[in-house]
């Protein structure tokens, strides 16, 4: 009986299959964040971005540990040398060092970015739930006062804000401080619209979601549906809004400081050094470039980093 | 007789358009005693979900508004109660489960994170307790490995699952009534019959009443024991299940107990679906006289002028019509 034995076999064969069953789940959540990441470690450039900035930030947080020369020394006789051992970067027309007062004006301007982004997200995203929530003369008073900032002239307007307000916050925070805070103020206070108009957009959509209205049917309040169920799913584009605001941050904050109305000229920042570089531009051209390009990639990485979070957080492009 | 849970008293919610008012619920009775399950059928647009969202009230206001009525919850009346006292008889008392399993549940988070935090919402329990709260109830409503996929998202489960998941959110503080608005009309035929034996079994185990929101008759058939028919924002008609489907009094709930697929029939005499001809009217401004006057066959002179009165015809079966 020949015609039994493919019958017997593949009868056996199951069994075999079924003995051990397959448990090989993964352990790993996927939670929409790891789906995300997963997304973002694709984009390259991103990453390489990523990377970068990480240096940047470590460069400047470890850097003036290590890198120990004062920033503040007056010495004529070693002024606007050119790169050497003493100084990778060269010296000043004052005979400091720049890398020393690269190193340390990072830390003011990557914080000024930093506090900058988050004084616009923070008072955009309350202005946009509000809005987005609202609906009605209140929604529209607030896009009305959006599209008024949006309108305004900036940089006459910063440069306003910045002479009425100097003197009342050094002599209440301190020198450094008073123009910390103004600055931060100042340029988050003129930055919240795009993520306002962003988080409003979000909103209006979510709130009619079905899982909004589940969470309100089962007792959430309203706050709670606000906090715990719109705001989660709007925050996407509002961590990409961020990132681009940090690198508008440091770079409002270093035309603040060229223009001389950011720090004072003791504490270096980037946009300082920059400032005081230009007039030597012809004969000692390392003190800019320094300067200009540490500006010029953490920006850009900051940018780049922005472009793969947006695209690794919407979640209809499939990469 | 049985203590009456709810009892909707000539209740009319009404939204205000600019193009004048909506009447989307214009005078309806409705009582549910407690383990009952009350079947609400009518087509899209008759007012059905406008009923259910008015009893948890759910209904944003403005553009809608109560016009009159009452919503005697336990012989408690629900519409003068703000939203705060609202949300201690949301989930606690009556709970609702949407039409759409799809995206009724929120995709940042686990569903046993939203089963707890409904649970955490209502009863004073840690987090450690709503979880395992959660894991259960995912068992109560037939999830395979609950204790496990209490951690997986929403995009994990096909819509069946989904709705199970909405289910046991909706149980899981065991109310006394559970509104489940078109609860199967997403999901395919077989898992339909899955959901709705899952709910009988729910409803036997928690001992709780159901109010079945659906146009299917078929569901209606095979879950109720009471049915009220619904159309133009007005109770047509309302009876025991047998009744209804045994003697049909009103035209409309004739025309939708014909308008049922006979699979069979198609296929043997090649019968043509019967439809009720015409579509439901606008709810603005309606005239008065019977709201289903334009589309009836046996429409006459009375029809047209006066709304005509709910009748007894039978024990506990109710008509709208001069016939």
């Amino acid at each position: 009986m020949p015609g039994l034995t493919p019958a017997s076999l593949s009868a056996e064969a199951p069994p075999a299959a079924a003995a051990a069953p397959v448990e090989t789940r993964r352990k790993a959540r996927f939670s929409p964040w790891h789906e995300s990441w997963r997304r973002f470690r694709r984009h390259k450039l991103a990453v390489a971005s990523g990377v970068v900035l990480l240096l940047i930030v470590a460069a400047i947080i470890i850097g003036p540990l290590l890198w120990r020369l004062p920033i503040n020394e007056i010495d004529f006789t070693a002024k606007l040398q050119g790169p050497s051992w003493a100084h990778p970067l060269g010296t000043d027309d004052l005979g400091q060092d720049v890398l020393a007062r690269l190193l340390y004006g990072g830390r003011i301007s990557l914080a000024v970015g930093l506090a900058a982004m988050l004084v616009a997200i923070t008072v955009g995203v309350l202005v946009g739930a509000l809005a987005g929530m609202s609906s009605g003369h209140l929604d529209a008073v607030l896009m009305w006062l959006a599209d008024l900032f949006l309108s305004l002239p900036q940089l006459p307007l910063l440069l306003l804000l910045i002479y009425l307000f100097r003197d009342a916050l050094k002599t209440a925070f301190g020198p450094e401080g008073g123009v910390f805070v103004l600055i931060v103020v100042v340029i988050g206070g003129l930055r919240w619209m795009p993520a306002a108009r962003l988080v409003r957009a979000q909103f209006l959509s979510l709130r009619e979601k079905e899982f909004v209205e589940a969470a309100r049917a089962l007792g959430a309040s309203k706050p709670r549906q606000v906090i715990r169920h719109i705001l989660p799913n709007a925050l996407g584009p509002v961590i990409v809004a961020g990132t681009i605001d940090v690198a508008a941050a440091i770079i409002a904050e270093s035309t603040l400081s060229f223009l001389g109305l950011g720090f004072p000229p003791d504490i270096p920042t980037w946009g300082r050094l920059l400032a005081d570089a230009k007039d030597y531009l012809d004969i000692a051209p390392h003190w800019a470039l320094a300067a200009g390009a540490a500006i010029f990639l953490t920006v850009l990485s900051i940018n780049f980093i922005g472009d793969g979070l947006r695209d690794a957080l919407d979640p209809r492009s499939v990469i | 007789m049985a203590e009456t849970l709810l009892d909707i008293r000539g209740l009319k919610t009404w939204f205000k358009t600019d193009d004048g008012m909506v009447r989307a619920v214009d005078g309806v009775d409705l009582h549910i005693d407690r383990g009952e399950t009350v079947g609400v059928v009518g087509e899209s647009g008759c007012g059905k979900t406008v009923t259910a969202r008015s009893v948890l009230k759910l209904i944003d206001m403005p553009p809608g508004r109560f016009e009159a009525g009452q919503i005697l919850w336990q012989g408690r009346d629900l519409i003068p109660l703000d939203q705060d006292e609202m949300n201690k008889i949301r989930a606690r008392e009556i709970a609702i489960v949407f039409q759409e399993p799809m995206t009724s549940l929120n995709p940042v988070y686990t569903v046993g994170d939203q089963i707890a935090e409904v649970i955490a919402l209502h009863q004073k329990l840690n987090r450690k307790q709503a979880m395992d709260g959660a894991a259960e109830m995912l068992r109560l409503v037939n999830i395979p490995n609950a204790q496990r996929r209490v951690h997986d998202y929403p995009h994990q489960f096909s819509g069946g699952m989904r709705q199970r998941v909405m289910i046991a959110m909706a149980l899981s503080c065991q109310p006394k009534l559970l509104i489940a608005d078109e609860p199967t009309t997403a999901l395919d035929v077989t898992i339909q019959a899955q959901i709705l034996e899952l709910m009988q079994e729910m409803k036997e185990r928690f001992g709780m009443a159901i109010l079945l929101i659906t146009h299917a008759m078929g569901v209606v058939a095979e879950t109720c024991q009471r049915v009220t028919v619904m159309y133009a924002g007005k109770v047509v008609e309302e009876a025991p299940v047998k009744a209804l489907f045994g003697d049909p009094r009103h035209p409309y709930t004739q025309g939708l107990i014909r308008s049922i697929p006979r699979v069979d029939r198609a296929a043997r005499h090649k019968e043509r679906l019967e439809a009720i001809p015409g579509t439901v009217p606008s709810l603005l401004e309606p005239p008065p006289g019977c709201r289903f006057a334009a589309r009836c066959r046996y429409v006459s002179e009375i029809c047209v002028r006066d709304m005509p009165p709910l009748k007894e015809v039978g024990p506990g079966h109710y008509v709208r019509c001069v016939l």
